[in-house]
């Protein structure tokens, strides 16, 4: 595809050059849309922000300092002092390491399962397909914070169990999408064009049909990268996520609760935080989803 | 229309008792054993082994299965395992509280969010559109705990408009309002993000369509072309989703009923959940299971009052 690149050759094939020109207009689209770009920065900056977390932090998010409890923000302690004197900024930089680690992770858990699960049920029909899409609308029809809740009441707290629990719940949506897609892209010409050489079931899916559906893909990872940051911090809130001293931006405003009227700060930042991250998600999965489905150009 | 309704309603069956076997299976089956949970580490082997005969918990699992489904068909929620209380009584106390912040929160996200996505829509790229957009987006980001932070800091200590917490007293009117305004607007707001821009695409979709231009060719004014020919086929849509966003928001009542210190469904079930109280736990999940069984009714009812082609099928 390279070769071609920039070649204004009449011989040149005429594919590689359209979808070149088709990658770049993607990208002017997604240029020309604030929103996206917005996204884009905030998610690179917020990324960023956690993998130097170490570097950009004054102080130890862990130590305590009996003597600056509940300390509101200074000159040092920008963002304030919790009620172990810990530092507020160090905390919130560290617990986007953990937000950021479990929002992909189980993601990417959620999206190889689910993905796994519609691409078979779409692909083989019959049967399997009713049973497998039967059971994803079990699972959608039920809160899926409260589900996760239970999951997490019998296996206990801890970073891999809330990976796990987020990622199961994420992956019914995922299969609900990539089946539709799926039953979209099996009737069409190059699918039996390529069985009729031969394909096998495996490489028929993995080479033909879920290159087919990346758009949709990463529309989704967006969002639901979003929506598992938020359910972290939701259960971390409750009570049910990471423990303690372990700093995640929902256990901290779980912990400053109990200070709301005189330490405010302890719970205004660090879903400030959330907040901005989330955010920051869902407007690149927007921007994408503008710029992927030309539907919606107009 | 009573054949749809009849339809409807026997179409729950398999629904709700599939939401009952995932209650079952992920208290039940997942690893861990409540026994021990409830009692500790350091519990004697004849204790545990005392509570694990008390719950059947050594009989079969099928058996178990069947058992806790003959219980629930006589009505029979069990007792804790933690104070022996009957949680029948324990779930009426509480369920009024969150049906309560439920219905609040659902009317003021219809009542809010229709409009709002409907007006969004109208002055599609224009300057009140662009601020709904960013608007809807951020509130769809808030987690809804978050918001509710917010409103106490603002409203309950800064203005001390009104009580930032607690649930009030039921038999009193005016006091459970007070009570109820601030935790029903956080659930509210958080929901009229998603129906305002559900309700502003699926009219962007219906503008689209030619029988609008024909309705406005044939000189109707603006306001009943919008009212009267958009909305109603845009309504379809929206009535679909609210129904998914009304599931949704009974995830987000317990960390709101947590927030301001309420007591319903979601304190119940998050005590009984840190106290590893396995048999609240159980019937609270099948309290909720029963609510989002009956929104999800509620929803389709309403679906095949706003589009009568449902009802005419099958």
């Amino acid at each position: 595809m390279n070769a071609a690149a920039g070649v204004r050759d009449r011989d040149t094939p005429a594919l590689p050059k359209r979808s070149r020109s088709q990658r770049r207009r993607m990208w002017d689209t997604f240029l020309g849309n604030k929103a996206a770009v917005v996204g884009l920065g905030l998610t690179l900056a917020i990324v960023l922000l956690s993998i130097f977390a170490p570097l950009l932090a004054s102080q130890d998010p862990l130590v305590q300092d009996g003597a600056g409890r509940l300390k509101p923000p200074d000159d040092v302690f920008r963002l304030g002092r919790d009620a172990f004197g810990r530092d507020v900024l160090a905390r919130i930089l560290y617990a986007g390491r953990i937000s950021l680690v479990i929002g992909i992770a189980s993601v990417i858990l959620g999206g190889t399962l689910g993905t796994t699960l519609g691409l078979v049920a779409g692909y083989s029909g019959g049967k399997l397909e009713g049973l497998l899409m039967r059971g994803v609308d079990v699972l959608m029809a039920f809160p899926s914070l409260l589900l996760g809740l239970t999951v997490l009441a019998v296996l206990g707290p801890g970073i891999e169990k809330v990976i796990l629990a987020i990622g199961l719940l994420l992956s019914p949506p995922f299969a609900r999408v990539v089946h539709g897609a799926t039953l979209a892209l099996k009737e069409q010409e190059f699918l039996s064009a390529a069985r009729s050489i031969g394909a096998g079931h495996i490489r028929l899916m993995r080479l033909h049909i879920l290159p087919n559906m990346v758009g949709e893909i990463a529309v989704l990872l967006s969002v639901f990268t979003a929506s598992a940051i938020r359910v972290e911090a939701s259960l971390s809130f409750i009570g049910l996520g990471i423990s303690p001293p372990t700093p995640t931006w929902g256990n901290m405003i779980r912990d400053g609760t109990t200070h709301l009227i005189n330490a405010p700060w302890l719970s205004i930042f660090p879903g400030l935080a959330i907040l901005v991250t989330v955010l920051a998600f869902n407007l690149l999965g927007d921007g994408l989803r503008d710029v992927l489905d030309p539907k919606l150009q107009q | 229309m009573i054949r749809y309704v009849a339809q409807r309603i026997l179409l729950t069956v398999p629904v709700f008792l599939s939401v009952l076997t995932i209650v079952f299976i992920v208290v039940r089956v997942l690893p861990g054993d409540p026994a021990t949970a409830a009692l500790g580490d350091y519990a004697s082997k004849e204790a545990v082994d005392a509570l694990r005969l008390r719950l059947g918990l050594n009989d079969p699992l099928p058996l178990q299965y069947l058992r806790f489904l003959g219980d629930l068909l006589r009505g029979d929620l069990g007792t804790s395992m933690i104070n022996s209380a009957p949680i029948g009584d324990q779930i009426a106390h509480n369920l009024p509280y969150t049906l309560e912040l439920t219905f609040a929160a659902l009317l003021v996200g219809v009542t809010l969010g229709i409009p709002v996505g409907v007006y969004m829509a109208t002055k599609r790229n224009a300057f009140p559109d662009y601020v709904g957009r960013v608007a809807s987006l951020v509130g769809l980001s808030v987690p809804a705990f978050y918001l509710g932070i917010l409103l106490i800091l603002l409203v309950g200590v800064q203005l001390k408009w009104l009580p930032a917490i607690g649930g009030g007293d039921l038999t009193s009117p005016g006091d459970s309002l007070t009570h109820l305004i601030l935790p029903a607007l956080t659930l509210g707001l958080v929901m009229t993000a998603s129906v305002a821009r559900l309700a502003r695409s699926a009219m962007l979709n219906v503008l689209g369509q030619d029988y609008v231009r024909t309705a406005r060719a044939k000189g109707i004014g603006e306001r009943s072309v919008i009212s009267r020919h958009a909305l109603r086929s845009a309504l379809i849509p929206i009535v679909a989703l609210t129904g998914i966003w009304g599931v949704a928001l009974i995830g987000d009542s317990v960390t709101t009923e947590l927030v301001f210190s309420r007591p319903g469904l979601g304190k119940l079930m998050v005590g009984a959940m840190l106290q590893r109280d396995y048999t609240t736990l159980q019937s609270t999940m099948v309290i909720y299971a029963l609510f989002v069984v009956g929104i999800n009714l509620v929803t389709d009812l309403a679906y095949g009052f706003v589009d009568p082609r449902v009802k005419t099928q099958g």
